[in-house]
C-alpha cells in the first residue's frame, strides 16, 4: 500500500467520522468544530488529487470565513439547545432508511460504472504538467480567459450576498442617543452657556 | 493498491449521505441543517475535483471554485436570516417559522 493510499484512507476516514459527529454532536459548538475538521480533511483529499489551489481556498475561505461565521452565530444566539434536541430520534429511522438507500444507490452507481474511452477525447482544458505550470497558474489561465464572465458573475453573487447580509442584519435604532458631530462643532459660547446673575440668598 | 476515481466518489457519496441524514436527524435546529447543507456542497466539490483530476480536465476545478463561491454566499445569507429571525422570535426552532402563515 503506497503512501498515497495511506493518506487517502486517513483523510477519508477522519472526514467521514467528523462529518458524522457534525450531525450527531449534542453541542452545536462541537458540531462547528467537527465541521472545521471535516473541511481540513477534505482539503487533504483535494491535495491528494492535485487541486492545490482549491485545497488552500478551502482552508482560507471555508475554515477561515464560513466556519468561523457559523461559530460566531452559534455563540451569539442564546439558544436552549437541549429543547431543540428533544425528539431527535423521532425521525431518525426514516432518515437512516433514506440515507442508506441513497448511499447504496450512489455506491452501486460509482462501483459499477466505468469511464468510456471517449471521455479522454472530450476534455476541453487539459491540466498542464505540474512541473511546468503550477495548479494555481493553470487555474488562472482558464479562469481569467474562457470563464471570465462566470468569474464576474461569481463576484456579483458575493457582492449581493454581502449587501444582503448587511441589509438584513443592520438595524437602525431610533430611540438611542448618537453623537452629532456637526451640531457639536456648530456650538458657540452664546448658544451653549447662559450667564445668570443670582441674587444672594434667593436662588434661582 | 491504487487509489482510483471510485474511491473518491465513494467518500463523497458517504459525505453526501451524512448531509442528507443530518437534515432528518436535526430537523428542529436550523444551524445544524445549514451545516448539513455545507457538508453536501463539500461532497459535490470533492466529486468535481476527483473527476477533474482523473479525466485530466481543469474545468472541474473551475466549477468547484464557483460552487465554493455560491456556498459561501448561501451560508452568509442563511446565517443573516437566522440572526434576524432570532431577533424577532427569540428562537430558531424550525416549527416556529410558520409565523407568516395566516
Amino acid at each position: 500500500m503506497g503512501l498515497q493510499a495511506i493518506f487517502f484512507y486517513l483523510f477519508a476516514f477522519v472526514a467521514v467520522a467528523s462529518a458524522f459527529m457534525v450531525i450527531s454532536a449534542r453541542n452545536p459548538v462541537h458540531s462547528v468544530l467537527f465541521l472545521i475538521l471535516t473541511f481540513f480533511n477534505a482539503a487533504g483529499l483535494f491535495l491528494l488529487t492535485g487541486a492545490e489551489f482549491l485545497a488552500m481556498i478551502l482552508l482560507v475561505v471555508y475554515i477561515g470565513a464560513v466556519a468561523v461565521l457559523f461559530l460566531f452565530v452559534v455563540m451569539m444566539l442564546d439558544i436552549d439547545f437541549a429543547e431543540l434536541k428533544a425528539g431527535v430520534l423521532q425521525y431518525a429511522p426514516i432518515g437512516i432508511l433514506i440515507g442508506l438507500i441513497l448511499a447504496a444507490e450512489l455506491v452501486i452507481v460509482v462501483g459499477g460504472s466505468v469511464l468510456t474511452p471517449q471521455a479522454a477525447q472530450a476534455i476541453t482544458m487539459p491540466i498542464p504538467n505540474p512541473a511546468e505550470r503550477t495548479n494555481t497558474a493553470a487555474l488562472g489561465d482558464v479562469l481569467y480567459t474562457n470563464y471570465v464572465y462566470f468569474f464576474q458573475i461569481a463576484g456579483l453573487v458575493l457582492l449581493v450576498a454581502m449587501i444582503g447580509a448587511i441589509v438584513l442584519t443592520l438595524r437602525h435604532r431610533t430611540h438611542i442617543k448618537r453623537q452629532d458631530v456637526s451640531r457639536q462643532v456648530a456650538r458657540t459660547p452664546e448658544t451653549a452657556v447662559e450667564v445668570v446673575k443670582v441674587k444672594s440668598g434667593q436662588g434661582i | 493498491m491504487e487509489i482510483g476515481l471510485s474511491h473518491y466518489l465513494t467518500v463523497s457519496a458517504i459525505l453526501f449521505m451524512l448531509g442528507v441524514f443530518g437534515i432528518f436527524l436535526n430537523r428542529k435546529n436550523v444551524i445544524i441543517i445549514l451545516m448539513s447543507i455545507e457538508l453536501m456542497l463539500l461532497s459535490v466539490n470533492l466529486n468535481m475535483v476527483a473527476f477533474s483530476s482523473f479525466l485530466n480536465d481543469i474545468v472541474g476545478q473551475v466549477f468547484a471554485l464557483f460552487i465554493l463561491t455560491v456556498a459561501a454566499a448561501e451560508a452568509a445569507i442563511g446565517l443573516a436570516i437566522l440572526v434576524v429571525f432570532y431577533r424577532n422570535r427569540g428562537s430558531i426552532a424550525v416549527e416556529d417559522v410558520n409565523m407568516m402563515k395566516g
